[in-house]
């Protein structure tokens, strides 16, 4: 395929995504808004993937360096981000029926696999 | 036309990296879904948290070259990262979101930079399409990056959080805009120039910077929700020319949904978003300077002793939080005179505006912080109607979500904004510092009002008397 068949199919794929984006997240408590930015924002710390191809098929010294750097600035976004929303999300509790969805929430995140649990610092 | 152009472009991945990225990009829209209801929250970080292990691992195991260079920068921007994410106070969350938005935003304009010269590196040139969309990265994830900064400056007060406005702003930004389309058009056409690139990254960058300055502190919550939409849409267009359509998904999902959120903050405060970042909000003040001499009465003033006296025989008392708590660090007193007085039979709950904070939602990670249950925290259409009949009404650090000008003086800058309507409570309270105006550098006639009382001074100080005061009712 050629350059232009991938970036035709690449903005077919990105008005699909759009619309899936917009009909994700038309109901949001106020509580969630600041978490859900902090989430998204760590989520878009996906271009540290384009920086790392970049990185890793470059042929010359200065595109190298610009992608070493943009493989640095990706990966502060995307780790910096999911720590903090993880930081607060962990401190939102129900007054309802607290003890037994804390232990249900943290096996479930368990097993999700996800890392560091690091991140929960109680003050 | 030049004759050779670029083929070392983009050419998708391999079958078995599709399908991993396929599993990433269904684990970030899973995650963003559970992101919105405060029961899945937590798990929805971590199942994105998942989809970025999977398409970072699927990334690298495409590439075998280069390791000894990207593994390096990634353990280091993984430990700034993750220390200073750790280290944070809540209250600063909205300059730590506009800092890692700025990180993410800069990694895209610098991703189109790599592009261009690797894609240029043999003397060959651009194809159009090519040109187009790293020109495109290149531009929003410059401003992306140059706006967050200056975001992060005002909301860290680095520089002044009220307007910075020039002659001619609008005509200036707008030379610039063009000048950057036709430098844009010469490379399109040309299929490279180095200098050219140069010039317009620099211009894109010099972009951000002059769009957020005219913005007011009040305003940045809008503006870091607008720019991360920006660093989604960047993402996504690097996406085209790597011919990584996870980039392409995920930036897209993130684009579209903090425009979302984008709109939703505009309409909390009442500001279309065209008036946030053209109308240099909190600049002209003096329509409203003279909102005291026109409401001719002055501030009453109580003590901890009298206020006590009136919380615990209250019946019902909301507590109006709002970025002034946070600052005193007062989130834990409110909590326990909220305890002591529902030991005693008083109804209390926590009215929070949606733009409470510095950014939407701020104020209720500041009273999670405070293990104040959520479902204590009720949002400003549910509480509206109990104010009436609320005895007390505690303002506390909260100052533009409560200024009834809102409602009554057309002059106003924030005319129209919805309000909560601490104002119809048989008694106000006030837990302020000073009489100095808010974020916003608005006067509020509420301190006036025949039914506000002042609490002045710190309000840790003040909620400890008060805590101190209560108890000792319960004791007579």
């Amino acid at each position: 395929m050629s350059t232009n068949d991938l970036v035709l199919i690449g903005f077919f794929i990105f008005v699909v995504a759009v619309f899936l984006g917009l009909e994700l997240i038309t109901k949001v408590p106020s509580l969630l808004h600041t978490p859900l930015m902090s989430g998204t924002n760590f989520i878009h710390g996906i271009v540290v993937i384009g920086a790392i191809t970049i990185a890793a098929t470059v042929n010359n010294t200065l595109a190298g360096v610009i992608a070493v750097i943009a493989v640095f600035l990706g990966t502060l976004n995307v780790v910096g981000g999911w720590v903090v929303t993880d930081r607060m999300l962990s401190m939102f509790r129900s007054g309802g029926r607290p003890p037994a969805r804390v232990s249900e929430e943290k096996a479930a995140g368990a097993a999700a696999g996800a890392a560091a649990s690091s991140a929960e610092v109680k003050s | 036309m030049i004759a050779a152009t670029a083929s070392t472009a983009a050419s998708l991945p391999p079958a078995w990296a599709l399908l991993g990225y396929i599993l990433a990009v269904a684990l970030f829209a899973r995650g963003i879904k559970m992101l919105t209801s405060p029961r899945t929250a937590h798990l929805g970080n971590r199942v994105a948290g998942l989809g970025m292990l999977v398409a970072i691992g699927v990334t690298l195991g495409q590439f075998h070259a280069g390791w000894q260079y990207i593994v390096p920068a990634a353990v280091v921007g993984a430990l700034v990262g993750s220390v200073w994410a750790l280290r944070v106070p809540m209250t600063a969350m909205p300059q730590m979101v506009a800092m890692f938005n700025g990180m993410g935003g800069g990694a895209a304009a610098l991703i189109a930079l790599g592009d261009f010269h690797r894609l240029t590196g043999g003397g060959l040139s651009l194809g159009p399409i090519n040109a187009v969309t790293i020109l495109l990265s290149c531009l929003i994830g410059s401003i992306s990056f140059a706006g967050s900064m200056i975001a992060f400056a005002k909301l860290q007060e680095i520089m002044t959080g009220t307007p910075i406005t020039w002659p001619l702003q609008h005509e200036i930004n707008g030379v610039l805009l063009l000048a950057l389309v036709g430098v844009g058009i010469a490379i399109t056409v040309t299929g490279g120039g180095g200098g050219l690139m140069v010039a317009f990254f620099i211009g894109a960058l010099a972009l951000g910077v002059m769009g957020v300055l005219p913005v007011g502190g009040a305003d940045m919550p809008v503006i870091i929700s607008l720019l991360n939409s920006f660093t989604g849409i960047a993402a996504a267009v690097t996406g085209f020319v790597l011919g990584n359509y996870s980039l392409v998904v995920a930036g897209a999902l993130v684009g579209a949904s903090g425009s979302i959120l984008t709109v939703l903050m505009s309409k909390a405060m009442n500001r279309p978003i065209t008036n946030v970042l053209f109308g240099a909000f909190g600049k002209v003040d003096d329509t409203v300077a003279g909102v005291a001499a026109a409401v001719g009465h002055t501030v009453r003033a109580t003590n901890a002793e009298d206020l006590a006296v009136l919380l615990a025989y209250s019946q019902q008392v909301i507590f109006v939080p709002g970025y002034g708590l946070a600052v005193a660090r007062a989130q834990h007193e409110v909590k326990e005179l909220a305890d002591q007085l529902k030991a005693r039979g008083v109804r209390v709950l926590y009215a929070i505006h949606p733009v409470a904070g510095r950014m939407p939602g701020h104020m209720n990670v500041l009273l999670a912080e405070a293990d104040v249950p959520y479902d204590e925290l009720k949002e400003m259409d549910q509480v509206n109607p109990e104010f009436p009949r609320t005895d007390v009404a505690v303002v506390i650090g909260a100052n533009d979500v409560v200024n009834p000008a809102a409602l009554n003086d057309p002059k106003s800058p924030i005319w129209g904004m919805p309000i909560l309507r601490a104002d119809q409570a048989k008694t106000v309270v006030v837990l302020k510092r000073s009489m100095r105006p808010g974020f916003a550098g608005i006067e509020n006639e509420l301190f006036y009002h025949d039914n506000t009382l002042m609490l002045f001074g710190d309000a840790k100080d003040s909620l400890v008397k008060l805590i101190a005061e209560v108890k000792l009712q319960e004791a007579a």
